[in-house]
């Protein structure tokens, strides 16, 4: 355990340095988020009474969803491990007594955290301080805050051990470029970065909060929105446990094949 | 001409040594931009309409704008990569050559993955076509050519803006991505959903307006009739994009080995 916590604070204070990048992104995700807010804005100004949540809960959604970008985005995925499979650098990685999938699973952890840490908190302060339907209000009670937090962490474990699937699978397939588009694609509309799911119609979105991709960002953001509590939220907390824990075991299953057959490539 | 065809040519050849990764990549393209036309989807399903634009008027604006923007992504694209181009000193060997630069910068590269992203635009271009409900005149068919060519202008010129900026800062600046894929992601509506004051600065600072939302208004007679001729000014734009990158060019001093 110790050597991957090890591993976990290398790459987390290498995120860190990356400080000029962070504030282009910080630019972008605002501009981003204001225009996705306007956009919501127009449709609520056209029919209110059809918009599945509160006005402002949306615009939570929209600005948390900005802050926290990097720790749910798929297509944030590792070029250096995709890199090291199809060059065969990954030959030096298999040499040490580590195990591959530990390792790369606590650097992605890393990655995304140090990113979103540098930029979740001005956007959250500045977000904070627009004016009332626009910016981003406090959540209902601190237990909601409290489990908003612990269902980020879930969200984010279940959004690595997904692309951990990737990486995985692209020791079978080599060249990983189409895998990571199509599972980036599909992650991104399935996990309601696109709308968020609560604007589906009612038995899609029954049907999509079932599958793993809701407990990636849809569950923690809506929680802190308020839109997410009651029943429905035990319910799904424990969805994201359990897709937690079986991403996990596929993805080590999958680990443990490919060690098996593994090919180096290059030369 | 015939060089930029020879370009396109070589770089075709060289990707058809990798079919089977092209083609899942063109699939993960075509998705991508799916998902957009299938968040609109579900947005209408809920609401009639947005501002007083109902769906199938919404997807023939989301189609025009896709369509403009991949034309001018399949021309100009070589830009995107351009900062890497200065990292490595590669501009020089460009300058050195007899013919102009901008030529060779875009002969460079030559994405044809994008062909999926190309293939859904002409779809949705096709399929706006024809559940838009707009009684077609040639005046109206006449604009759309015009918003076609003004839009592949007009965003040809954003990436050349792009590229120039990395003469003086070596590094690509990812805002930028605002003004480009924003663009195209935001264009999907028309521009005054979001409001008069993203609409005016749509009109005078980066004329999308004059691309996309007037002519269409246009198009819904709904407008005046010399808003079909308003892209024909938006094409105006790429003279300071031109400028600038003619300044970058003057600025230019090497680096790399």
């Amino acid at each position: 355990m110790r050597k991957y916590i090890a591993f976990f604070r290398l790459r987390f204070s290498m995120g860190l340095q990356y400080r000029t990048a962070a504030l282009a992104g910080i630019l972008t995700q605002f501009v981003w988020a204001g225009m996705e807010i306007l956009m919501f804005r127009a449709f609520y100004r056209t029919d209110a009474s059809s918009f599945p949540m509160t006005f402002q809960a949306t615009c939570a959604y929209v600005w948390m969803q900005q802050a926290f970008l990097t720790l749910f985005m798929a297509w944030m995925m590792e070029n250096e491990i995709f890199d090291s499979i199809v060059n065969g650098n990954i030959s030096y990685e298999l040499c040490r007594p580590i195990n591959i999938y530990n390792m790369w699973f606590s650097r992605s952890l890393a990655n995304r955290l140090s990113k979103a840490v540098l930029r979740c908190m001005p956007i959250l302060l500045v977000a904070a301080l627009l004016p009332a339907p626009y910016g981003l209000m406090l959540p209902a009670n601190p237990q909601a805050f409290l489990l908003f937090l612990l269902t980020l962490f879930i969200g984010v474990g279940v959004t690595v051990a997904f692309c951990m699937l990737v990486y995985m699978l692209s020791f079978f397939t080599i060249s990983p470029a189409g895998i990571r588009m199509v599972a980036v694609s599909v992650v991104e509309f399935l996990s309601g970065a696109t709308i968020p799911l609560p604007f589906f119609p009612e038995k899609i979105r029954a049907f999509l909060e079932l599958l793993p991709f809701a407990s990636m960002q849809n569950v923690p953001l809506r929680i802190y929105s308020g839109d997410l509590s009651g029943n429905a939220m035990g319910r799904a907390l424990f969805l994201q446990f359990f897709w937690l824990f079986a991403l996990i075991g596929i993805g080590r299953l999958l680990d443990f094949i490919a060690m098996k057959k593994i090919t180096i490539q290059g030369g | 001409m015939r060089l930029y065809g020879k370009f396109f040519v070589m770089h075709l050849k060289s990707l058809m040594e990798y079919k089977t990764s092209f083609f899942l990549t063109c699939v993960g393209q075509f998705l991508v931009s799916f998902n957009v036309f299938l968040g609109m989807y579900f947005m209408f399903q809920r609401f009639s309409n947005v501002e007083g634009f109902a769906y199938n008027e919404v997807l023939l604006c989301f189609g025009i704008t896709l369509m403009e923007f991949s034309l001018a992504e399949s021309v100009a694209r070589g830009f995107d990569t351009f900062d890497s181009m200065i990292k490595q000193g590669e501009f020089d060997r460009v300058l050195v050559r007899p013919r102009h630069e901008i030529l060779l910068v875009l002969g460079s590269r030559i994405e044809f993955s994008r062909i999926g992203r190309i293939l859904q635009a002409l779809v949705m271009f096709v399929y706006g076509f024809t559940v838009s409900g707009v009684r077609w005149t040639p005046a109206k068919v006449m604009t759309v050519l015009l918003m076609l060519i003004g839009g592949t202008v007009v965003f040809s010129g954003l990436f050349l803006i792009y590229a120039s900026i990395c003469f003086f800062t070596i590094e690509g600046l990812e805002f930028m991505n605002i003004f480009t894929d924003g663009a195209r992601e935001y264009g999907k509506y028309p521009i005054s959903i979001y409001g008069k004051r993203i609409l005016q600065l749509c009109t005078f600072v980066i004329p999308y307006g004059l691309i996309q939302y007037y002519p269409f208004l246009f198009l819904l007679d709904r407008g005046k009739p010399f808003y079909s001729l308003l892209p024909l000014a938006a094409c105006l734009f790429i003279l300071p994009c031109f400028f600038l990158w003619k300044l970058g060019v003057r600025h230019y001093a090497s680096s790399g080995s």
